[in-house]
């Protein structure tokens, strides 16, 4: 493909994305706004575990983090709620930094064990007695949703808080995006997959490997936390029930949908798991959780690579022969 | 010091059930080196056989040992059918479709028998002969009944042939297959086996928690804690490993940090063993060749 022609696609999609939010109902932008955040925390889980190969269930937790963080901010503070978000990353790429270190230690199934136990203690935490004038308890904190700063109508509908929080979010997500392929399509990235593949040769080749492995859960910690001050905003609440295992899960759910170690990936896998359960739903409240572990297990028999591997599969079938390469 | 004294007997008691959940992962862990997080839910899944079969009137041992049965032939077939033919993949392909049970098991036990939380009979009488000052009757019946499973695993391990063809296929896959043992089959077994201790636990524990299908989260967690912290490869330590969990547990939660923290002391007993320890107090330590 030739330069003016991806520009040109690239600004259709950018205009498409734009207005997208206006040809839908609010409830339906709302939902289009968790897509955007849970892409971000799937690109943050896959960082670790489908490039970097380190199991993680507990990514749920992270995103928590985030979202207090944020969420008490906000409400207790008083920050702007754009200026939250820097925050949330930070405390989440202390807390998974230091995660990280023992996750040096602990390879496979017993990583995949601790940060299971981290996701299920992560609730009771929240609900501590002792620091429930931060958290407020049970009852979580109410927030309210930020007010776009100009208004107008297009296309008969007007543009409100949701619709801002649409274009706030996607151009978080899309700069995530961009920093997440920077940082992994190059020399990062290239060591992160090495120490997946063969840690021992990678150490041999001079990769720094408890450096990585621990920048790596850092960083991914990061990303999801940011990804769970966005869902705070857009929620516009948080109470420590939201954030019970099962969102780990989900998490998983999405990086394996869409495929491990693939960027765009993360986002069929956010669209899967904001839309499939709404579907689901409609037949019964645990169909969407039967349907989340029968997709788990079906994936990984028949599509290991994700959506994004049989596309990519698929392209490879179908694209026109390459051209013939010019002998030197 | 009488509520001491029976904080640390409840404890032990709580242990029991913590020592039988990890008893049965350790039988998993020795077999096929996974650690398997549908555990919990597939017990839980057991235990609402039980319920439901209670339920049509049946009289409670009958039950008991009719839900051991079919839990013993679900795990075989979740082996036969589910994990054998991840059998050899990465570990991370592993841990994807034990999630994927999990969250199948926990969704199927909310679908068919609903998410009110129901109350599971006790077997042992409230007055019976079995209650003393310092445990109450259900305490000690399980109790027993763990150390009956307990025994009865023993002795099959060491006394029958299909034990020791199980043993054999665990060691050593390569060497046991060229003596004629089905190494895949006895897998399912060990699968069977393990479904089956899970069905006891959960039914010993039903009574104590009440029974909704998220009843095994903390147990699990805690089963967990007791495996790693007996050495995940030790039947014995994982069953000691329990009582320390449960006395423990119950120690901290009435003296130290209260209750609400409960699950964040298994988290800093998995954390901290894998850390400080990561054979656990009573496991071999394995080395890797490269």
């Amino acid at each position: 493909m030739n330069k003016p022609l991806k520009w040109l696609g690239l600004a259709l999609l950018v205009a498409g994305l734009l207005v997208l939010p206006f040809l839908f109902k609010n409830y339906r932008v709302f939902q289009f706004n968790l897509v955007l955040v849970y892409a971000v925390a799937v690109l943050g889980l896959n960082i670790l575990t489908g490039f970097n190969g380190q199991i993680s269930l507990g990514h749920g937790a992270f995103y928590a983090v985030g979202a207090y963080v944020a969420a008490i901010l906000m409400d207790k503070v008083g920050m702007p709620y754009w200026a939250t978000l820097p925050f949330a990353a930070v405390v989440c790429f202390v807390l998974g930094w230091l995660m990280g270190f023992p996750a040096l230690r602990l390879g496979g199934h017993y990583l995949a064990l601790a940060t299971y136990a981290f996701a299920l203690a992560i609730p009771q935490l929240l609900k501590y007695k002792k620091i429930e004038e931060l958290t407020g308890g049970v009852q979580g904190i109410v927030l309210v949703k930020p007010d776009p700063p100009f208004t107008f109508r297009f296309l008969d509908q007007p543009f409100n808080a949701d619709r801002w929080l649409y274009v706030f979010t996607l151009a978080v997500a899309a700069l995530m995006f961009l920093l997440a392929y920077n940082l992994l399509s190059g020399r990062i990235g290239r060591a992160l997959i090495a120490i997946r593949d063969h840690p021992i040769a990678a150490t041999a080749m001079g990769i720094n490997l408890p450096f990585y492995k621990s920048m790596a859960f850092g960083v991914s910690a990061a990303f999801t936390g940011l990804a769970g001050a966005l869902g705070a905003i857009c929620v516009a609440f948080v109470s420590p029930d939201s954030f019970t295992v099962f969102l780990s899960i989900t998490f998983l759910v999405g990086v394996v949908v869409g495929g491990l170690a693939s960027i765009p990936g993360a986002i069929f896998g956010a669209i899967f798991i904001q839309f499939v359960p709404n579907i689901a739903d409609e037949i019964s409240k645990s169909a969407p959780w039967a349907i989340y572990g029968a997709v788990l297990i079906g994936v990984m028999y028949l599509i290991p690579t994700g959506v994004m591997g049989m596309l990519k599969t698929l392209w490879m079938r179908l694209r026109p022969a390459p051209a013939a390469a010019p002998k030197a | 010091m009488d509520a001491f004294l029976h904080q640390i007997f409840s404890g032990l008691a709580n242990g029991c059930i913590y020592g039988s959940v990890a008893l049965a992962l350790v039988m998993i862990y020795q077999s096929t080196h996974h650690i398997n997080f549908a555990q919990g839910e597939l017990a839980t899944f057991s235990t609402f056989i039980a319920w439901a079969l209670i339920e049509r009137g049946w009289p409670y041992w009958g039950a008991f040992f009719a839900t051991v049965g079919i839990s013993f032939a679900m795990g075989v077939l979740v082996q036969r059918l589910i994990l054998r033919p991840v059998e050899k993949a990465p570990i991370l392909t592993n841990v994807i479709v034990f999630i994927g049970l999990l969250v199948i098991f926990n969704s199927v036990a909310g679908w068919i028998f609903d998410y009110t939380i129901k109350s599971f009979p006790s077997p042992f009488a409230q007055k019976g002969p079995l209650a003393t000052a310092w445990f109450s009757a259900h305490e000690v019946g399980s109790a027993l009944v763990m150390l009956c499973v307990l025994g009865a695993l023993y002795a099959f391990f060491r006394f029958t042939p299909i034990g020791l063809a199980m043993r054999a296929a665990a060691q050593n896959p390569d060497s046991a297959r060229l003596v004629g043992i089905r190494v895949s089959w006895m897998l399912a077994m060990g699968w069977g086996l393990a479904s089956a201790i899970g069905a006891v636990a959960g039914m010993m524990v039903a009574p104590v928690v009440y029974l909704d299908p998220n009843m095994m989260g903390g147990i699990l967690l805690y089963g967990f804690a007791a495996a790693l912290l007996g050495g995940v490869d030790n039947p014995g330590g994982a069953v000691l490993g329990g009582f320390i969990v449960g006395v423990l547990e119950n120690l901290l939660g009435a003296y130290v940090i209260g209750t609400e923290l409960k699950l964040s002391v298994a988290l800093v007993l998995i954390v901290g063993t894998l850390t400080l320890k990561p054979n656990g107090l009573f496991g071999k330590h394995v080395v890797t060749r490269v």
